[in-house]
């Protein structure tokens, strides 16, 4: 996994509650056994219509957001479904970080083994970004010292969990980390057995 | 005496491999279920870093997201014949037991883990699934994670999990005749929202849980991901052992004895405390149809669809609505469907299609309505052929499918077309979840089979054949 230290992007909001896994990535896409390719796929069917042209209705579709690299979402964002397509599909189209009032806890999980900043903010400032982001907002987000600025230079920080950042700071995989713990599982298993 | 805790605490202390003050705790996994969906680059992964299943002996596969229901000699479909066969070689090459479609253990994930008795009170059991959270209603810690986690999984027999809370749902009083577990999950989900649970592990206590039967209370425990809740838990009680005794996997005679009492110890403590509490009564339960496009957009089947204005979120019911292709104050009753689906890890055992044969025996299906019945595991199709059930629902004009996810949510051929309206026993309502287009509608079994002898919903309380 990259490490995750900053990134600053063209922020698009999607204001909607509740947007679940099948939105993000529809089912006929989890057939595939590779990892990558899901991007276009994202939010399909909100994104096209029934004859594959865009829909001018789907605020994702709008020329300004086509270099969004920072997602504005609502509450509940990702529940719903354990597949991980769903983060891969939204990395793969060129999200970086997701803020959003609250994610589901999967999907949270799933994001981060991907190297995507999820950001839990208030819903006030969720909605006000979200209201800038319709005349155009860059958004620089600095992991280390978890703030983020916008152009004119205000400053909001934001929490994280201190594993999580070391986490994502690093770049770490998680299962080469698990196996330097190899004796505490062998004897946890012993002892049971 | 120690402290007082709850069932959860009890197995979560039981499965700390390593543990240190604000990080998530290394949790030890006696359970790994896979299936053909979410696995193939789990293993890719474990195959690029020259990495074994460390346990392969607490891992079990089966095939059931895309497997067709019909013809399944002859599958058409490329990309979902290629992502079974990768599952039968990853399993093969790392030495994990597969029932794969042709196997008399095939069925989903959730109900041959209880049937073959692989489930137990006490365990830990993950899987790439989000409805894992069935396995709860045993008194296991159950919840599904997703393909990195599965990886992890394989890898070390074990998950970095941070502590959840604590959500004791408190189901006081019964359930009224012909309201079923189906109904009082679906109006918990509607009463409280879909993310009350979020962050929470759900504990169901209460009078109305402790009369459920071990597969009403899979149905309950199977929706906790609905409200948020990655998992959802029932203490063991008399009820969980009698259904494990005898079942494949587990011990037989004394050594089932010893383990029955440990597995009753585990319920949770007189006093034992919990984050939070909410209380919902059983007998204000009505049987409920969802008339939106998340699991708590659900009404009783004697309601009306909402008022626009007077909802809490005006925009997002009109859009549910626009989508659903209903009107505002639209009596539920006056929804009129064309396909019924009775099926799925909520509601595809046996006790669900005889309920709901109980409905459709001596009738016909309602012309126009093209409806399904597909158990949950090759096992169940073969109890209800052994009483007959194949032939009542057949007789009524019902297609009787083999084993699978089906029409929950259309990975095979069981799709419904785009427009089109159904009756639902599957958990999800979600927008294109049963087919691009396709509308949702969750209830009951028994709600489902009198939705397809009438081609609209119909209150299955005052309908002639509710069981009684």
């Amino acid at each position: 996994m990259e490490p995750f230290k900053q990134h600053k992007g063209i922020a698009a909001p999607l204001n909607r509650s509740n947007v679940d896994t099948d939105q993000i990535i529809p089912k006929q896409f989890l057939k595939r056994i590779e990892r990558t390719g899901f991007g276009e796929f994202v939010f399909l069917h909100w994104r096209f219509d029934d004859n594959g042209n865009l829909r001018d209705d789907f605020v994702l579709n709008q020329p300004k957001y086509e270099n969004a690299t920072v997602l504005l979402a609502g509450d509940n964002f990702g529940c719903g479904s354990s597949r991980e397509h769903a983060p891969w599909a939204l990395e793969d189209f060129g999200f970086k970080v997701i803020i959003a009032p609250d994610f589901a806890d999967i999907f949270y999980n799933n994001s981060l083994k991907n190297g995507i900043l999820l950001i839990k903010m208030n819903e006030e400032q969720v909605q006000q970004w979200m209201k800038k982001a319709e005349q155009g907002l860059t958004l620089d987000i600095n992991l280390e010292k978890q703030e983020i600025t916008d152009a004119d230079g205000n400053v909001v920080s934001f929490d994280i969990p201190a594993y999580h950042k070391e986490k994502l700071l690093n770049g770490w995989d998680d299962i080469a980390l698990t196996l330097l713990e190899e004796d505490k599982i062998r004897a946890f298993e012993e002892k049971r057995a | 005496m120690g402290k007082a805790l709850t069932v959860f605490e009890k197995i979560w202390n039981k499965h700390v491999v390593k543990e240190e003050e604000g990080k998530p705790a290394l949790l030890y996994i006696d359970q790994h279920l896979i299936h053909e969906v979410t696995s193939p680059q789990a293993f890719e992964g474990l195959r690029l870093n020259g990495r074994k299943v460390r346990r392969p002996d607490l891992t079990f596969a089966t095939m059931d997201h895309n497997v067709p229901t019909i013809n399944r000699e002859n599958i058409k479909d490329e990309i979902s014949k290629k992502q079974m066969e990768a599952l039968k070689k990853n399993c093969a090459d790392f030495g994990v037991k597969l029932a794969d479609m042709y196997h008399p253990d095939q069925g989903i994930v959730h109900v041959i883990g209880p049937q073959l008795g692989l489930t137990q009170p006490g365990k830990t059991i993950v899987c790439g699934d989000s409805h894992t959270s069935t396995h709860g209603a045993f008194g296991a810690l159950a919840f599904g994670i997703g393909t990195s986690e599965v990886e992890h999984v394989l890898a070390t027999q074990t998950i970095w999990q941070d502590k959840p809370k604590t959500l004791n749902v408190k189901v006081d009083g019964e359930l009224g005749l012909g309201v079923t577990a189906k109904d009082l999950i679906l109006a918990i989900i509607a009463k409280f929202g879909v993310r009350f649970g979020t962050g929470y592990v759900m504990e169901y206590t209460g009078d109305a849980i402790r009369k459920l039967t071990m597969e009403e209370r899979m149905t309950i425990c199977n929706m906790s991901i609905e409200a948020g809740a990655r998992a959802g838990l029932i203490s063991p009680d008399e009820t969980t052992v009698e259904f494990l005794r005898g079942r494949e996997m587990v011990p037989k005679g004394e050594a089932f004895d010893a383990l029955a009492e440990e597995w009753l110890a585990l319920a949770t403590d007189e006093g034992a405390e919990y984050d939070h509490t909410v209380t919902i009564y059983a007998d204000e339960i009505e049987p409920q149809v969802t008339w939106g496009t998340n699991p708590g957009m659900g009404v009783p089947v004697s309601a009306s669809t909402p008022t626009i204005k007077e909802a809490e979120h005006p925009e997002e019911v009109e859009r549910a609505l626009s989508y659903m292709g209903l009107k505002e104050n639209q009596p539920i009753t006056s929804i009129e469907i064309d396909h019924v689906f009775i099926g799925s890890c909520t509601n595809s055992r046996l006790s669900d299609l005889k309920r709901a044969s109980k409905i459709v025996e001596g009738k016909k299906v309602k012309e126009g309505v093209k409806a399904i019945v597909v158990p949950g595991s090759f096992l169940v199709k073969q109890q209800a052929e052994e009483i007959g059930l194949d032939k009542i629902f057949i007789d009524a004009g019902f297609e009787w499918r083999n084993s699978g996810c089906s029409m929950c949510l259309g990975m095979n051929d069981d799709i419904v077309p785009s427009g089109g309206r159904c009756a639902s026993t599957s958990n999800r309502n979600f927008e294109g979840r049963q087919g691009n287009g396709a509308r949702t509608h969750l209830v009951s079994p028994e709600m489902a089979a009198a939705a397809a002898i009438e081609g609209h919903f119909v209150d299955v309380r005052q309908y002639a054949g509710v069981p009684s």
